[in-house]
């Protein structure tokens, strides 16, 4: 006969399992703490510095906001727009072939190269993919630059969006494909017009991811596109000098020694933000809305 | 001798002189009319040898029924008329496949080509799901270049007649092509097919999913469609086999047991294994 008192009783079952939820639970909580906490303490911070000067005036010396002159960050807001829209431009098309090839093309000499740079390439600190562009165009152009600033983004989003990529494609049924094919369609076409059509939320979806993410970057922005307390003259200064956005203009304003500029920190903290968090979010519904079956 | 001349024509400068020799064979084997031909055909995946020395001829105007257990190599076998086994990973062919003469196997044959002039419809249907109906069925031009509106609606309604769909979706052509039943796509999955007018249609099990009356609108298409086609049809069902076709082949276990007339075949096997089968003693 089995001694039954070897095992756990009913009770002590019960406390384990209860012991175990609770461990769940409280890393369940410690995942959702820091988002709740930045979103609280940013807001609450920040909320008494947004303003409309904010959204229409430009930053300027120090002594400006100590006088009490009405300062604000809108030039730091098209700036944010103009860099993040040039990384996307750069990192869209090359990202999106990177990732067709991947998933498509898993044949070809370049796959498993690619795969593994590409992962490799998305795990790298982004302040190097700063040093890459800063070499590769602050360098030569011999000044500090909006273009540098989006090619230091691109580098960022591109394995992001190659990855998003290949998985939206992969989830597209391998019969489609083949459909396709069958009706004497090249594959290229076949990719082109039936595989992304039926795979375009997720493509979407992971430009936004990569959109949003690289859109929070500063680091890689600190030697390419610098900062500018001004709005150029002419709106190329955006492009080919330096220029201002969020993430970095969050760091510079929050160590310098001026209480005022603090504030305004937290008010540039609220609407990154708030750009960052509506992409998401806007990425969020998109992968809910399915439309293949 | 006209079919000789045909495919001499057909072949132009691509052919050698090596791959028109076999033409006199198809003459004498007294199959008249012969369309396609698979010589010593085997298909191997990795190691795994899938279909091996294949050899069987595909007649116009006939329906071709290819029958068997499960895993003996139909589909396999049916795949490699169209070069479908191009885009599987580790699929290597071997021996020759010929349409009118030539070799689809030839490294100067493009098998975009060839799959314009042999169709394949699967055993699931397959619409393309961003695509209206009408879309669906010209995909095969439209997506090529052909932007000639009223010839377009001239095929889709032509192609939609042909697959007995017309009717049905006449006035709903706009909407999406996953909006019809399982049947209606099956039959829409033909109709694209036959909008780039092949030459050779293979049917991979194109009922299994249907219900009996969807089924049996395929199995009437089948015998409207063989006037103009020359068709291969793969399928468990083996009275369906008996009913829409002209020669049937035979496999197990990679081979081709025996191919011949239906009749024949289902009457007077030659093969002890085929009889087997045939009244149900194994597969």
């Amino acid at each position: 006969m089995k001694n039954f008192s070897e095992h756990k009783t009913l009770w002590q079952r019960n406390l384990w399992d209860r012991f175990m939820v609770a461990l769940l639970t409280f890393s369940t909580i410690m995942v959702m703490l820091p988002l709740l906490i930045i979103i609280g303490y940013v807001v609450v911070n920040g909320i008494s510095a947004l303003n409309w000067d904010l959204f229409t005036q430009e930053l300027g010396s120090p002594a400006r906001a100590m006088q009490g002159k009405s300062t604000g960050l809108i030039h730091t807001m098209l700036g944010t727009a103009v860099v993040d829209l040039l990384a996307i431009i750069i990192a869209a098309p090359v990202g999106l072939g990177a990732g067709i090839m991947l998933s498509e093309y898993p044949d070809h000499k370049l796959n498993p190269i690619l795969r593994v740079i590409n992962d490799t390439l998305n795990g790298m600190p982004a302040i190097l993919k700063g040093l890459l562009a800063f070499a590769l165009i602050v360098k030569p152009m011999g000044t500090f630059s909006g273009l540098s600033g989006g090619f230091a983004l691109a580098f960022v989003m591109i394995p992001i969006i190659a990855r998003s990529t290949e998985s939206a494609l992969m989830s597209i049924p391998w019969s489609i494909r083949e459909a396709g094919l069958a009706i004497g369609l090249p594959r290229w076409r076949v990719v082109l017009s039936t595989v992304m059509p039926a795979a375009r939320t997720g493509l979407v979806t992971g430009f936004l991811i990569a959109f949003a993410r690289a859109a929070g970057e500063a680091a890689p922005l600190m030697f390419t596109s610098f900062g500018n307390n001004y709005l150029p003259n002419h709106w190329t200064g955006m492009i080919l000098g330096p220029v201002d956005t969020l993430p970095q203009r969050l760091y510079s304003l929050a160590i310098s020694p001026y209480k005022e500029w603090h504030e305004l920190g937290w008010a540039a903290g609220i609407v990154l933000l708030g750009f960052v968090v509506t992409l998401f979010i806007i990425a969020r519904m998109l992968t809910r809305e399915k439309n293949y079956d | 001798m006209d079919i000789m001349l045909k495919n001499k024509k057909l072949a132009g400068a691509v052919v050698s002189e090596k791959t028109n020799i076999p033409n006199k064979k198809i003459e004498e084997n007294g199959l008249p009319g012969i369309r396609m031909e698979s010589r010593d055909l085997t298909v191997k995946y990795g190691t795994v040898t899938g279909v091996k020395n294949i050899s069987l001829p595909i007649c116009n105007e006939k329906v071709t029924a290819l029958i068997g257990p499960s895993g003996c190599g139909k589909t396999t076998f049916l795949r490699s008329l169209n070069r479908m086994h191009d885009i599987t990973r580790n699929a290597t062919v071997s021996g020759e496949v010929l349409l009118d003469g030539r070799n689809i196997y030839h490294p100067k044959v493009n098998p975009v080509d060839i799959r314009r002039k042999v169709g394949i419809i699967f055993q699931k249907p397959t619409p393309f799901p961003t695509m209206s109906i009408f879309n669906n069925v010209v995909a095969g031009l439209k997506l090529v270049g052909i932007k000639n509106k009223k010839l377009l609606n001239e095929v889709c309604e032509r192609a939609l007649k042909q697959a007995a769909l017309f009717d049905e979706v006449k006035d709903r052509l706009n909407s999406p092509g996953g909006s019809l039943s399982g049947g209606q796509q099956q039959r829409l999955s033909i109709a694209r097919a036959l909008a780039i007018e092949p030459e050779v249609i293979l049917m991979d099990e194109p009922t299994s999913s249907l219900d009996p009356q969807s089924s049996s609108k395929i199995e009437d298409l089948i015998h409207e469609l063989k006037k103009n086609y020359a068709i291969v049809i793969v399928t468990h069902n083996l009275q369906q086999a008996g009913r829409v076709s002209d020669n049937t082949g035979f496999f197990y276990l990679g081979e081709l047991v025996e191919f011949g007339e239906t009749e024949k075949i289902y009457t007077n096997p030659a093969n002890k294994r085929t009889e087997e089968y045939l009244t149900g003693k194994f597969g």
